[in-house]
């Protein structure tokens, strides 16, 4: 039998086009204050039913509240975060939110994560204005499933690391340089369905509500 | 055995209910893509930079699969290629059976289909999942996709509704959007919390990273290719770019114009399997690369232009014929403009030929396609190689559309035409005689009534009022 | 463009044998404003009906016909934007890399389909003497995509006072003429044209309009077809019209 890599390889090389540049394909972006990327990221993430909260170091307390809001009864996120860290030392004591620490591989935690998770929190890298959307890089301490798999997301967002576009992102960030995480994701809004009658419908698949907790800092402080 | 084209086409002009759900969804899809490009000066620059790095990755298609098989390999990413569908769908078996998964939960995937590999699956023992909303209600009913972006647009709520109860009587009958769509959920949370195995396509692959991008807004792509244990993405040879950052104007281009979004909910971009401490993910990811007819087409300086295609279904969504017909009738995976590009020459002219006729040469395709490819060119010159007699082309069927009778009509019509002198002859004369013209001509008095000959021609009445004629 | 002393016109087969007015009103229109109009004798078809067959050589005879009927350096109008493309857009393309590319190339520079010749390089402001009347103006796929000329039809008719102008719904669709399309794939073709049919009745117009008589004859017969009754008060269908006669109808002395 043939070697289907060299015979497609040499199927492909016996036509020979001029070879061609690269193309031009300058960077996006926008001069946007820091303000303004904040709006525009606001604005286009409340566009397909994102929300998102000005917060400072209290942000545990308005995220307990969001979810007793929505009747959850526990939280999954990744204690060996920074992240991980503040919410245990601010979390309510005694209340009827469950913190429940990721630790565990999915092998061994499956059917707790599919059936009995009711939110997830996670951090993220950075935003991007122009399209609502949030950079994440799952990580060792922080893996792929809890932003997808419990029916609520909440994400924390330093208002310094919005950008303006998806291309100014990975270029000012060097993602090629640096290297890629196994799963880099953009999410915008909660996950949803145009496939039956293209009405849309919420949390298909992944979460059906997402909260976006924005923590701004210096360049913003009292700005809103 | 699947009808003729024709009769397709009658059965599918005939449904009024499945007529009627395509066109709104189609008038909608319009809609949305109009709004989502306000811009006609953006979108132009767009378009420009869309076919400009697609046609350079396709002028350097082998050095960017082998930068990509490198660079994946380097990732951890296993690389397999298949020259056909027959090829693909073993090496998928393989990995399965390897595994001992009895079940693969999908992610939508348009070269799955072309490879047939659900219907190959189950005759080895291996059921595949759809988990695309979508896809999901069309597995139920053993229905093929409608349109590659919108698989289910030919149903309605009450026919899904009808199929739910059909299929899962343990759940309340229900109509409403969200409730079909959380009783989905649920039977396919079940799938998603045991199967060992997920498959998915690609919409781009990046050579410089080894990254494969996935978009999608339901979150099944995401659990697919996160939740098993192993992740197999089956990718046509001709979606790879050579650089990361030449993904942020084909995601809006794609994006933009397939639904009118400026983003998915989920842009997916995975650089390899389960790293050393991480806690999800795959342990194994597979990249079946499938040629299956495409570097035939790869070396055709014009059909080329095919391969730009990123599969955002726009032609369709503007075509009038596809419009009407919806995906079913064009009997093959990828229907509309492109699919009648596409397909014959995947398949060959001998087969499917008839498709490259299917258009009236509008042009609405050609003008949104994100990446500019001259659609109505291409169908129009795979209309020439169906009757060119000469060899000369690699498109497979060429000349088999050669008719003796059309042949003969071509030919008369050129003596008549080439022969000015022939032309007035012929003209005046008919002109004459026109009380002997038929009432019936064919096809068109079906539904539209004979057009009259006029008393006199033309080049008479310009003659007589004096029109200099040189 | 400036405005020339004199003009080839290409009448087109189709206006030739069956919409021959049409054809002379625009000649007309022409003449009117001071331009010599010749009609090359030795014109026939400008080959699109086999180019989009497939059959190219036999195009590229038939074409090339026209390439000795239009020979010297003057425009050509041509009364439809079908015909226009096949000659400015796809002649180039026909003629590459044959001994007649350099003459093909200089034919596809010189065409200029008619509305767009009245509203741009002559800029013409017509006096409408007609009385007020409602319009549909169905603008061909060739006028939209190949040429672009779309906006001077709907500028000339803008420019009779008395007109009301109005555009189906879904006025950007293929009215399912497309050539042999039409013959190819009837049942698809007479879909098409139903809906537009359709729309068009739904404007309420008296007179439908056009710069391509490809798509008249289509939507014409298609609506006799629908509506036989032409002789009911006020009748249910709209007359059919080139737009050049059309034009001349309402702005010449009778």
């Amino acid at each position: 039998m043939s070697d289907p890599r060299a015979a497609i390889l040499s199927r492909l090389r016996a036509r020979h086009p001029a070879a061609r540049p690269l193309p031009e394909n300058p960077v996006r972006r926008f001069d946007w204050s820091p303000q303004e990327r904040l709006s525009r990221f606001r604005e286009a993430l409340a566009a397909v039913r994102g929300e998102v909260v000005l917060v400072d170091e209290d942000w545990p307390l308005r995220l307990f509240a969001w979810l007793r809001a929505r009747g959850a009864n526990n939280l999954r996120y990744a204690p060996a975060t920074e992240l991980g860290q503040e919410l245990e030392q601010a979390w309510p004591d005694g209340e009827a939110i469950r913190l429940m620490p990721h630790r565990e591989p999915v092998e061994t935690c499956r059917q707790e994560l599919f059936a009995n998770t009711d939110a997830g929190l996670t951090g993220c890298l950075g935003a991007i204005a122009e399209t609502g959307s949030l950079v994440l890089w799952p990580s060792v301490q922080e893996p792929r499933l809890l932003s997808l798999v419990p029916p609520l997301h909440a994400v924390v967002l330093d208002a310094r690391n919005i950008r303006s576009t998806f291309h100014e992102f990975l270029v000012a960030e060097d993602w090629v340089g640096q290297g890629l995480p196994t799963n880099a994701l953009l999410i915008t809004g909660p996950s949803k369905s145009a496939d039956i009658e293209q009405t849309l419908a919420y949390g298909v698949h992944g979460p059906k509500e997402l909260l976006v907790l924005v923590r701004q800092d210096l360049g913003l402080a009292g700005g809103a | 055995m699947i009808p003729e084209f024709p009769v397709r086409v009658s059965q599918a002009l005939g449904n009024e209910r499945v007529r009627r759900n395509i066109r709104r969804t189609m008038d909608g899809l319009v809609l949305k893509r109009h709004k989502a490009f306000p811009d006609e000066h953006e979108l132009a620059v767009l378009r420009r930079r869309g076919k400009l790095i697609r046609g350079h990755a396709l002028a350097h298609l082998p050095d960017l699969l082998e930068e990509l098989e490198r660079n994946c390999q380097r990732n951890g990413i296993q690389v397999h290629w298949a020259e056909t569908a027959a090829e693909g769908n073993a090496l998928v078996r393989d990995i399965l059976r390897r595994h001992g998964a009895d079940l693969v939960i999908k992610g939508k995937s348009m070269v799955s289909e072309e490879m047939g590999l659900n219907h190959y699956l189950e005759a080895q023992g291996i059921r595949a999942v759809e988990t695309d909303l979508g896809e999901f209600i069309l597995q139920l009913g053993d229905e093929r996709p409608s349109h590659i972006i919108a698989p289910a647009i030919h149903k309605d709520r009450v026919e899904i509704a009808q199929r739910f109860a059909a299929h899962f009587p343990e759940y309340p009958y229900t109509e409403d959007i969200e409730g079909l769509t959380a009783i989905a959920r649920r039977i396919m949370r079940e799938h998603f919390g045991r199967a060992i195995a997920g498959l998915s396509g690609v919409n781009f692959a990046v050579a410089e990273t080894g990254t494969l991008c996935l978009v999608e807004n339901e979150g099944n792509g995401r659990l697919c290719t996160t939740a098993p244990q192993v992740h197999i993405a089956v990718c046509g040879i001709e979606k790879v770019i050579a650089r990361l950052d030449q993904l942020p104007p084909l995601l809006t281009l794609l994006t933009r114009s397939a639904t009118g979004q400026p983003i998915t909910t989920y842009v997916n971009m995975i650089s390899g399997p389960r790293r050393e401490g991480e806690l999800d993910g795959p342990r194994e990811v597979h990249l079946v690369l499938l040629d299956n007819g495409r570097s035939r087409i790869h070396g055709d300086p014009q059909l080329s232009s095919t391969l730009r295609c990123i599969r955002c279904g726009a032609c369709m969504n503007h075509c009038p014929v596809y419009s009407r017909l919806g995906g079913h009738a064009y009997g093959t995976v990828y229907p509309g403009p492109i699919g009648g590009v596409l397909e014959p020459q995947l398949q060959g002219l001998d087969r499917l030929g008839e498709l490259a006729d299917a258009s009236s040469l509008c042009g609405a395709c050609g003008e949104v396609c994100p990446v500019r490819i001259p659609l109505p060119a291409l169908l129009r010159r795979l209309r020439a190689e169906g009757v060119r007699g000469r060899q000369g082309s690699r498109v497979v069927g060429q000349g088999s559309r050669r008719k003796p009778l059309h042949r003969l009509i071509w030919t008369l019509w050129r003596w008549v035409n080439a022969y000015p002198s022939l032309y007035r002859g012929l003209t005046g004369l008919g002109t004459r005689l026109r009380w002997l013209m038929p009432k019936h001509l064919g096809p068109w008095t079906r539904t539209r009534s004979a057009p009259a000959l006029a008393p006199r021609s033309l080049h008479e009445l310009a003659r007589s009022e004096g029109f200099r004629g040189e | 463009m400036e405005k020339p002393l004199s003009v080839y016109f290409f009448g087109t087969c189709l206006i030739d044998m069956v919409l021959p007015q049409a054809g002379l009103a625009a000649m007309r229109l022409l003449r009117r404003e001071g331009i010599e109009v010749i009609y090359p004798q030795g014109q026939t078809c400008c080959g699109q009906p086999a180019y989009n067959s497939g059959y190219d050589a036999e195009a590229r005879t038939v074409a090339r016909c026209q390439l000795d009927a239009f020979s010297r350096d003057i425009p050509v109008v041509v009364p439809s934007a079908s015909c226009a493309g096949m000659m400015k857009v796809q002649y180039p393309k026909l003629f590459a890399g044959t001994p007649d590319q350099e003459r093909a190339e200089a034919l596809a520079r010189r065409v200029v389909e008619l509305t767009d010749f009245l509203a741009r390089v002559l800029d013409w402001r017509p006096v409408d003497r007609g009385a007020p009347l409602k319009v549909v103006l169905h603008q061909s796929c060739s006028a939209r995509r190949e040429m672009g000329v779309a906006d001077a039809a709907k500028d000339l008719l803008a420019r009779l006072a008395h007109l009301e102008t109005v555009e189906p719904d879904h006025a950007h669709e293929c009215c399912g003429f497309g050539g042999t399309f039409a013959v190819k794939q009837p049942e698809i073709s007479a879909a098409m044209a139903a809906d537009k049919a359709d729309a068009i009745l739904a404007t309420g117009a008296q007179v439908l309009v056009s710069q391509d008589a490809g798509c008249l004859l289509n939507l014409g017969g298609t609506l006799e077809r629908r509506c036989p009754d032409a002789a009911a008060q006020p009748s249910p269908r709209p007359a059919v019209k080139h737009i050049a006669e059309l034009l001349w109808e309402r702005t010449h002395d009778s």
